[in-house]
């Protein structure tokens, strides 16, 4: 026969049973267990993500919407981030700044073909460094990582001269024939991009093809070439949007005779009071900060264009590619 | 056999003879030329330059005449003995949240990768001057305010920067992020099971695991934010070059000087922070 005491302790003790399996329950839910993710870990992840995501969209959010803002909106304290009708007036006037459609194919011209030229080398120089054993390749390996960290400015001066007696400055040719040799904008990396490729692909295939008589050249066209896809669009990639945010050397080595947009935009404001002279005190014609913004974003429109399309090789070549192999 | 060899090499040297050749040509000449120059006193005439060998005149006039390069050189070592850490564990962080199993990552990839892509020098100096670098409407708040009113003294300054350029300092991570990304998918998983059933909480795993073997990235990442931080074209001592360049009285002489400075300065700091690391690195290991 049981106490009643006994039954009380029983009582409590199932009750007390309950309460932990209660905690442990919530506790789960919460901080979650060995495997498996919490509530709070969740909220805290992604409540991290959409805060930094945030902070890192907010230019972009704050560009987008002035270029969209009339003179009355951005004078009006009160409209901040919706604005009271859609208006273009800025990007037209942005448009004409910039002289968009022809300086956008300046640009083009400017920085597709040098990347073009420094992805084919830094392919070929990859694959010689990554296949073949010669004397000093060593010391060319370390070379290669060391042209990464001289600043442009170090051989800026000489090249300037050296160009200037080749009669090149102001043309494409300032930029193409150091990439055509590996020394463009961070060809390093690309060529490190490459030998690394190069070397997690088994040699298995161009070794059958070399017993078939195929020479070095034809092997590496045919064989090693179109396996190299992924390297060689991120590195296509990579260069092509380096080449279009440089506007330190562009501007050196063009000067005048050609322009692109990132330079076009450095030197907005002097254009447009070129165009738009603020005479008679005519509040229309000033330069305001909603046709700065406009021609900011057009000038990076089409970067965003293609980043969007060709995100996926962005992110992801990265891993793919390899550099981060040892 | 030999024969073979050789002929292998000689094969290897004509894939990489572009290289070569270029190396020669755009890198180690002007290299060397452009130290040459900074020994003498560069004048432009119609007949060709010509060149008067001054000694360490053009590096005296840097120190000690020239006070803007110097001051400029404090502000920019500075501004980067404080960037680069926030740059990489800022990048860090991310990567560790984006490496979580998480719903649209893709989308969190694409939005922290886009500043590679638009961050270039006109577009940073706009958004710099229509204040949109700060966080939002941080001067409303007290403790901006009471900074602001004494920016003097060590801690003050450094705050004073952060906030006025955290999404400067934020948007220079997009490369280093993916970095990092790619070793940490690389990780083994059995370890981590491993750790796990041996008790590891995640706070552990990731100090006595993770991070000794992102080693490495570290370096890698190191190397990377301080070229590309130092090569940055608003970077204040770059625009210096530039403009000594064109002046009258210095001109590519004295030009020539600051860039050889300049990347002494750069290199020392990479030797001193790569150093450090792999010092710091190695302790962790053993």
């Amino acid at each position: 026969m049981q106490t009643k005491t006994q039954l009380d302790k029983n009582y409590v003790k199932t009750k007390t049973q309950q309460l932990d399996k209660y905690y442990f329950k919530t506790k789960r839910m919460f901080l979650g267990m060995q495997g498996t993710d919490g509530l709070l870990y969740k909220v805290l992840i992604y409540g991290l993500l959409v805060g930094i995501g945030f902070v890192y969209l907010y230019p972009l959010l704050y560009m987008g919407v002035y270029s969209f803002k009339s003179l009355d909106d951005l004078l009006n304290p009160l409209v901040n981030w919706i604005p009271t009708q859609f208006y273009t007036g800025n990007y037209e006037q942005a448009n004409q700044v910039l002289n968009f459609f022809s300086t956008l194919m300046e640009t083009l011209y400017v920085t597709v073909l040098p990347a073009l030229a420094q992805t084919a080398v830094a392919a070929v120089i990859g694959y010689g460094l990554a296949r073949f054993e010669f004397k000093g390749k060593k010391i060319i390996f370390v070379l290669v990582l060391a042209t990464f960290i001289i600043p442009p400015q170090v051989t800026l001066i000489p090249r300037y001269i050296f160009f200037n007696e080749l009669n090149i400055l102001g043309s494409l040719k300032a930029f193409m024939f150091p990439a055509m040799f590996g020394q463009g904008l961070n060809s390093a990396i690309f060529i490190l991009i490459f030998y690394q490729f190069f070397r997690a692909v088994p040699k298995a295939l161009e070794e059958a093809a070399q017993l078939d008589g195929a020479g070095h050249f034809r092997i590496f066209l045919t064989i090693a070439l179109p396996m190299a896809t992924p390297a060689i669009i991120i590195s296509f990639l990579f260069s092509f949007v380096w080449y279009w945010n440089e506007t330190y050397l562009a501007a050196i080595y063009f000067g005048d005779a050609l322009t692109t947009l990132p330079l076009q935009l450095q030197k907005f404001v002097a254009t447009y009071q070129k165009m738009f002279p603020a005479e008679m005190g005519l509040g229309e014609n000033q330069l305001n900060e909603g046709i700065k913004m406009a021609g900011t974003v057009l000038s990076i429109l089409p970067l965003l264009i293609v980043y969007f399309i060709t995100q996926r090789w962005f992110v992801e070549g990265v891993d793919r590619s390899g550099i981060t192999g040892e | 056999m030999k024969k073979l060899r050789n002929k292998n090499s000689i094969t290897g040297l004509l894939f990489v003879s572009p290289w070569i050749i270029g190396f020669l040509i755009f890198t180690a000449f002007p290299l060397l030329y452009s130290l040459y120059l900074s020994f003498h006193e560069v004048k432009i005439t119609t007949s060709g330059i010509k060149t008067k060998f001054i000694k360490f005149g053009n590096y005296e006039y840097a120190f000690v005449v020239d006070g803007s390069f110097l001051e400029k050189v404090t502000t920019y070592l500075e501004e980067m003995v404080i960037s680069v850490p926030i740059i990489i564990v800022f990048s860090l962080i991310i990567a560790l949240l984006l490496n979580q199993k998480i719903k649209f990552r893709g989308m969190f990839r694409t939005i922290f990768f886009l500043p590679v892509i638009i961050a270039s020098g006109p577009v940073i100096k706009e958004l710099i001057d229509q204040g949109i670098t700060t966080i939002p409407s941080i001067e409303q708040y007290a403790i901006y305010q009471a900074l602001n009113d004494n920016p003097e003294g060590f801690f003050n300054g450094i705050l004073l920067y952060l906030i006025k350029n955290l999404i400067v300092i934020l948007w220079y991570s997009g490369v280093q992020i993916l970095i990092f990304l790619a070793a940490l998918q690389k990780m083994d998983k059995q370890i981590f099971e491993a750790a796990k059933i041996d008790g590891a909480s995640n706070w552990e795993f990731f100090w006595k695991i993770t991070l000794p073997s992102l080693v490495p990235m570290i370096i890698v990442n190191l190397i990377y934010t301080i070229v590309m931080y130092s090569i940055f074209s608003l970077n204040p001592i770059i625009d210096h070059i530039q403009k000594n360049m064109f002046k009258v009285n210095t001109g590519f002489g004295y030009a020539s000087a600051l860039s050889w400075i300049y990347f002494i300065i750069i290199a020392l700091a990479l030797a001193i922070s790569v150093g450090v690391m792999t010092l710091k690195g190695k302790k962790n290991y053993t």
